[in-house]
């Protein structure tokens, strides 16, 4: 089986994050960026996948030159190879540019890759819709926030997380799937690894050899305004007799809050 | 025009749906545009009744036996058709997880963007204008969507519904032709998970606990709190989780889920910011924790300092005094 994991670098959970007075855009000086998280599960899913039923894992980022450290720790991880679409544009928060770079270089460059996996969500752009856009463009069955995922042969089982419940769902290779914590636990790279990975040659591909035009590229959104969100006044903290205090705060859910 | 999804699951329409539809018709007012919504699925018609009143003047029902369970492919084949045909201005959906896996399937085959996961919205220039948290809440982002119609998902719980109004409307059935070469993704069964009667993301009241619980058999003074709350679920924070004290599928937070219910109760958590990520945007936020100086209380609208299995049993007793009255 031959296996895509489409990756992003995006800032750790922990960073503050802050808007410049001047632009209006996110001060990247200082953040600390990490391979997003939901993506390092499909990395570990399909590293698993082939050391069970063989093939090659192949981890594909779209982005600037710095995304290169997080393809040297998926290589690191076990990833086969790795590739680089380079992309110079700022963060557009635009799901659908993504995706129509992504369903373009699997259409140009992977054409025989038949399960394309993806994290359920970029940190960060919290979109949750690159998976979902590049299985429409491709054509593709998709299966999102994956916990379980089963596979013989073209055949594949997969439990997707909704409220409440999971849904046991049922498809055939191709086909698109986003994972969702809980489908592993992903593995630390080795030493060896980290070896092999730095002498891994990473290609990386342009726009013009996947013959994507401006227009193509070119972001579906209007950004008006960023803004912290507002400072939230402070509540009531009060530290009084457990009776007393209990009595005080359902007081104010009731009468103040009117939610009990 | 301003078209809805609406969202059935087990016979019953979805009440963030039915936000969504309020909210629709609230910007539809200042476009001065009509509302529809669209029902999808099979033996949804009888539904439609139960629309009309939050904003609907229009309901438009796809059904077809293909569409009985939800598959991404096989909707938005079906709801694609019918945009084409009617060209709305913008369709709304709530992003719950079938909305989130819905919509921008839908967007991609108009060839349109979408935002997603939206806490509000207004009108610029005769488009709708919406702001959405990004970096999990620390930052908000307003934008138009350049292209139409603008595909857009709302959190749910966070938009009023309407004063329910008139009863009655048109009622237009479509034919869908789904290819079954479309659905290449069928949902076989659903699998429920033990214990969970409302879904932390659904609830208008979560009590959740944290590490100060101290061990999962505390969890029940929760359990005995939300026993008495209409209404509500018990969550928790991520070191409750990774502690084995309670399944994952109750966690709040960055990697977890988020909600906005109308009061998230935080028993027992410090407020770190991966788990305000997923509670921030609650209507009312009060807290408990031993630790005067513990981050929760910076967000919280009310906050006992004190030792939680002190508090805890006094709550229950002023929640049922109040809930008798
Ligand atoms: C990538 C990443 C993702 C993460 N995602 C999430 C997420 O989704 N959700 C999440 O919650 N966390 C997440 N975290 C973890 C997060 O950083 C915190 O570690 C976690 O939220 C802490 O949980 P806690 O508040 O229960 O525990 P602690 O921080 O240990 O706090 C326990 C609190 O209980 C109080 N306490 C103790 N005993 C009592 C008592 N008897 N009475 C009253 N109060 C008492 C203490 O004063 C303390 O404030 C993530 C971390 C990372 C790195
Ligand atoms: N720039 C990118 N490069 C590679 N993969 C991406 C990129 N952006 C998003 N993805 C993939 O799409 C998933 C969902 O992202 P999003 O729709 O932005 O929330 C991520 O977890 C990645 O797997």
């Amino acid at each position: 089986m031959k296996i895509l994991v489409f990756v992003k670098r995006v800032p750790d959970t922990e960073s503050k994050i802050r808007i410049s007075n001047e632009t209006g855009k996110i001060i990247e000086e200082g953040l600390n960026f990490v391979l997003n998280p939901y993506d390092e599960h499909a990395v570990e899913e399909a590293i698993r996948l082939r050391e069970a039923k063989g093939g090659t894992v192949t981890v594909v980022s779209i982005g600037t030159e710095e995304a290169m450290i997080i393809l040297k720790k998926c290589l690191a991880m076990g990833a086969d190879k790795a590739v680089l679409v380079k992309d110079e544009a700022p963060e557009s928060y635009d799901g659908l540019r993504t995706a129509k770079i992504i369903a373009r270089a699997v259409e140009k460059k992977f054409p025989d890759h038949t399960l394309l996996l993806f994290g359920k969500q970029s940190v960060g752009a919290d979109n949750s819709q690159v998976p979902s856009m590049v299985a429409e463009l491709l054509g593709l069955p998709q299966v999102n926030v994956v916990t379980k995922l089963e596979m013989e042969g073209n055949q594949g089982v997969a439990h997707r997380e909704i409220e409440g419940a999971l849904e046991k769902v049922e498809f055939s290779l191709p086909a698109v799937i986003s994972a969702q914590k809980g489908l592993n636990e992903p593995r630390y790279e080795t030493l060896k690894g980290i070896m092999m990975a730095k002498k891994k040659e990473i290609p990386v591909i342009s726009f013009e050899e996947l013959e994507l035009k401006a227009e193509e590229v070119a972001s579906g959104l209007e950004i008006t305004k960023m803004e912290s969100p507002p400072q939230k006044q402070t509540g009531k903290i009060i530290e009084e007799e457990p009776a007393e205090a209990a009595k005080k705060m359902v007081e104010f859910l009731h009468k103040e809050a009117k939610v009990i | 025009m301003i078209l809805v999804f609406i969202e059935v699951r087990e016979g019953k329409i979805k009440k963030f749906s039915l936000e969504a539809l309020s909210e629709a018709k609230r910007r539809a007012e200042d476009l001065k545009t009509e509302v529809a919504a669209v029902l999808i699925g099979h033996n949804v018609e009888n539904l439609a009744s139960e629309v009309f009143p939050f904003g609907a003047s229009k309901v438009y029902v796809l059904e077809n036996s293909l569409l009985r369970n939800y598959s991404a492919a096989g909707y938005a084949h079906a709801l694609h058709s019918l945009a084409e045909e009617i060209k709305p201005v913008a369709i709304l959906f709530s992003a719950s997880s079938l909305g989130k896996d819905f919509a921008p399937r839908l967007a991609a085959k108009l060839g349109v963007s979408v935002a997603s996961d939206c806490t509000k919205t207004a009108c610029r220039d005769g488009k709708l204008e919406v702001s959405r948290p990004i970096f999990a809440g620390k930052i908000f982002i307003t934008l138009t969507l350049r292209s139409s119609p603008q595909i857009v998902t709302l959190r749910p719980n966070v938009f009023p519904l309407m004063e329910p109004g008139a009863k009655e409307g048109e009622m237009v059935k479509k034919e869908v032709v789904i290819p079954e070469d479309q659905v290449k993704a069928q949902v076989v069964e659903i699998l429920k998970e033990e214990g969970a009667e409302i879904d932390v993301t659904e609830a208008e009241i979560v009590v959740s606990g944290g590490r100060g619980m101290k061990g999962p058999e505390n969890f029940d003074l929760l359990r005995e709190l939300t026993s008495l709350l209409p209404q509500s679920a018990v969550g928790s924070s991520r070191s409750a989780v990774d502690a084995g004290w309670i399944g994952h599928q109750h966690q709040v937070g960055q990697t977890g889920k988020t909600v906005s219910p109308d009061l998230y109760m935080a028993i027992g958590i410090s407020g770190a910011i991966q788990h305000l990520a997923g509670m921030s945007s609650s209507k009312y936020i009060v807290a408990v924790n031993k630790d005067r100086e513990a981050s929760i209380f910076k967000v919280a609208d009310f906050g006992i300092v004190g030792d939680l299995f002190q508090v805890i049993p006094y709550l229950k007793e002023e929640v049922k005094k109040v809930l008798s009255e």
